[in-house]
């Protein structure tokens, strides 16, 4: 039916994309979401196992019938080998962040300390009023710990896009 | 745009000031980019392109002339250039080429790329570039043109290494033919022109990871829309420009005639079905035929073809066919499912799609539905015929139908955009596939004039006219081409609707804009004298009675040629659909 329509609710997909590494590449990748309006929450991209190919990782916010023609059109580029929505596949997901945050009194140093155990985060650094800390986790964790250190004072902090990778011995692959 | 940065390099040359043909030519050899470009083109056919020199092209003007296989059009300006090559290759199915310096040469292309986009068009652009060590310090001349057309071509490559450009060409061409046909641009710097390298010889093969374009359709799918059809109680073929692309005329006849399925064709699928055909119901859409838009509003099943439901099609998309299955044929996945959900979808080249389809189609009649569409498309005759019918003014529609009893059912019909466009969608009789070359997605007018000069020089039959139908708005976006038509002998025929507005646009005024002609009378030259001034014979004429002469010895002119048709400043496009309207809702009539 012409007017039969797919869900409306807008909703967060992981993409994964395997393209070339020609120059360019990247940029055509976020110039055609620009273009077609769509949304990016997040975009990691980097070398893979098999030279010259790159793999990406985007999450993409949208409905199913819009995020399923963001990946029809991502496969008309050129550079682009491989495109899989793995958002409903099993799959681990990770993000990282450094947080540089501050610490100039000896309590909050030491609870900065014991929440970094709890969530398994690394101390990286220590100054005399500053603490840095890396936490790599599901976007949740993450999200949490940024919540936590927050009423230290964050000075300043850095945040990778997802990654996302399937469970169990099956593999994806730019083949 | 030309701009002489060094002296001329030292060619030998002949009397008549052209370099001499080397006698190595095609062999492999040392070479520099710009002997390789020439060669690489030749291996690919290319026989005519369309250009205009600049500082960063010098080397390869230095040694075109080495090649005479290559004719060389100058443009006037290298957004006619592209426009020209577009239509070279939609004529012909081929690749048409085009050509530009850095800079201001790179950037005119913009628009005729845009337009091969839209219309998926098999063009090559080469673009002159800055030597390599002057990219990115923003010399004299350049420009990001790469980065500009990333998203108005299929592909582009900015050719870093001599030593790839043969490849980088063969890539383009493959490219831009095959699969959903596209624009593809190559950017060359200067000195990669220069640069010597060894060359084997053109590749015979391509090698694209990313790119396979699925050509056959799933079989169970085609068996599932066979079935679907042969239950259909009101089947409709809408069709767009893909049969075209795809070759696919017989088939579609086919198809068409086996079941009795009335064929609709989108403004760009105009002349893959004869007009005249009884299953024709001609053109959909916002100034389609009332009974075209109401056969797909009651059609149980919709069978589009190689179309991909623009919205000058389809009206508002919440009232269009909402009583249909939707069998969708295309070769690009991505036009499945983006503005209309399909029943059934199939993603392969049309021809062989068809070609598998056909076979499970059950011979068939529809007589009930068949009847129900010839009573609406009586009203629409009906409506045609007093259009036609008007005395003491010049209607449009009547030049038209003059036009095609004269030139026949194998001229070539070039056009502009706006209500000219739409007068030849809805009364010339298209017959033959390929005969008519329209800017239907960009919608660019001054695209006409050098469409058609691309039209007659890709059609070496002189005895098929070649016509374009302009408005004088349009027609002044790029007449500077006239140069080039007498320059060289481009023996092009243009007929210009002049009624002293942006007609369109006005309708729009005098229908949805309160009649507030603000910007739309538009003056211009006398254009009988225009021509004659570029030495171009011309005609102008204003009575109906003169109409048929004037087209008939226009053509017969050994040259090109120009009729002026002076024509009411208030003709409307009649049916009209409301933009955004429902398809249901036309406006048949003007006030």
């Amino acid at each position: 039916m012409a007017t039969a329509s797919a869900t409306t609710t807008q909703t967060l997909h992981t993409i994964v994309v395997y393209l070339e590494d020609e120059p360019g590449a990247l940029n055509r990748v976020v110039n055609l979401f620009r273009r077609r309006g769509y949304n990016i929450e997040s975009l990691s991209v980097g070398h893979t196992e098999e030279a010259h190919i790159s793999r990406m990782t985007l999450v993409v916010r949208g409905e199913d019938a819009i995020v399923e023609q963001c990946t029809k059109q991502l496969y008309k580029l050129l550079e682009v080998i491989k495109v899989a929505d793995v958002t409903n596949d099993s799959i681990l997901v990770r993000e990282m962040a450094i947080i540089k945050v501050t610490a100039d009194k000896p309590e909050s140093r030491a609870e900065i300390m014991q929440f970094s155990e709890i969530f398994k985060a690394r101390v990286l650094d220590v100054a005399a009023d500053a603490i840095t800390v890396e936490i790599t986790g599901p976007e949740e964790d993450v999200e949490r710990f940024f919540a936590l250190l927050r009423r230290y004072g964050i000075k300043e902090s850095v945040r990778t896009g997802r990654i996302a990778i399937a469970r169990g011995s099956v593999a994806n692959s730019a083949i | 745009m030309t701009l002489i940065e060094n002296a001329p390099g030292k060619t030998a040359r002949t009397t008549a000031g052209l370099p001499i043909q080397a006698d190595n030519r095609f062999t492999a050899r040392e070479l520099d980019g710009a002997r390789i470009l020439c060669e690489c083109l030749i291996a690919e056919g290319v026989e005519t392109m369309f250009g205009y020199p600049g500082g960063v092209l010098l080397p390869l003007y230095q040694v075109l002339g080495e090649y005479p296989e290559i004719r060389h059009i100058l443009v006037r300006h290298e957004q006619a250039g592209g426009h020209a090559a577009d239509a070279f290759g939609r004529v012909t199915n081929k690749v048409g080429v085009c050509m530009g310096t850095s800079g201001p040469g790179a950037t005119n292309l913009v628009t005729a790329i845009a337009t091969a986009h839209m219309d998926s068009s098999p063009l090559v652009a080469i673009t002159g570039q800055v030597g390599r060590p002057m990219i990115g310090k923003d010399s004299f001349q350049e420009t990001d043109i790469t980065g500009i057309t990333l998203p108005i071509t299929k592909h582009n490559w900015l050719v870093m290494d001599t030593k790839d450009l043969a490849e980088t060409i063969k890539k383009a061409f493959y490219l831009a033919q095959t699969g959903r046909p596209g624009p593809v641009l190559v950017d060359i710097p200067k000195d990669v022109f220069q640069a010597k390298t060894y060359f084997p010889g053109y590749p015979t093969e391509v090698k694209l990871r990313g790119y396979n374009p699925n050509y056959f359709g799933h079989a169970r799918q085609i068996k599932q829309a066979a079935n679907l059809i042969n239950l259909a109680q009101r089947p409709v073929i809408l069709h767009g420009h893909g049969v075209t692309t795809s070759g696919a005329y017989l088939e579609l006849a086919e198809l068409a005639e086996k079941a009795e399925i009335p064929v609709i064709s989108t403004l760009q699928g105009l002349s893959a079905f004869p007009s005249a055909h009884r299953l024709s119901l001609g053109m959909p859409g916002m100034h389609g035929g009332i009974h075209a838009n109401h056969a797909i509003n009651e059609s149980d099943v919709l069978i589009a073809i190689g179309m991909r439901f623009d919205d000058r099609v389809t009206g508002n998309l919440k009232t269009f066919a909402r009583n249909s299955k939707v069998i969708h044929i295309d070769i690009d996945p991505a036009e499945i499912g983006k503005n209309v959900p399909a029943t059934i979808p199939i993603v392969g080249d049309i021809k062989n799609v068809l070609q598998v389809l056909n076979k499970s189609i059950e011979e068939k009649t529809h007589t009930d539905w068949m009847a129900k569409i010839a009573d609406w498309k009586l009203r629409d005759t009906k409506r045609r015929e007093a259009e036609m019918d008007r005395r003491g003014i010049l209607p449009p529609q009547f030049i038209i139908q003059q036009m095609r009893q004269v030139l026949g059912g194998n001229a070539v019909i070039t056009v502009d955009v706006g209500q000219h466009q739409m007068w030849v969608a809805q009364h010339f009789e298209f017959e033959k596939a390929n005969s008519f070359i329209s800017s239907g997605g960009l919608g660019t007018m001054g695209f006409g004039l050098p469409a058609a000069m691309g039209c007659r020089l890709a059609i070496k039959d002189e005895s098929i006219p070649v016509w374009t139908v302009t408005g004088d708005g349009g027609f002044q976006m790029n007449l500077q081409e006239l140069a080039t038509c007498v320059q060289d002998d481009i023996r092009v025929k243009i007929a210009i609707f002049n009624n002293g507005v942006l007609g369109m646009i006005r309708q729009w005024q005098s229908v949805f804009h309160d009649k507030r002609y603000h910007s739309t009378p538009i003056t211009g030259p006398d254009f009988v004298k225009l021509a004659d001034a570029y030495g171009i014979k011309a005609w102008r004429v204003s009575e109906q009675s003169e109409v048929a002469q004037a087209i008939k010895e226009a053509n017969e002119w050994p040259g090109p040629a120009l009729i002026e048709f002076i024509i009411p400043e208030g003709e409307m496009v009649m049916p009209m659909v409301p933009p955004g309207g429902s398809n249901m809702d036309a406006i048949e009539a003007a006030e």
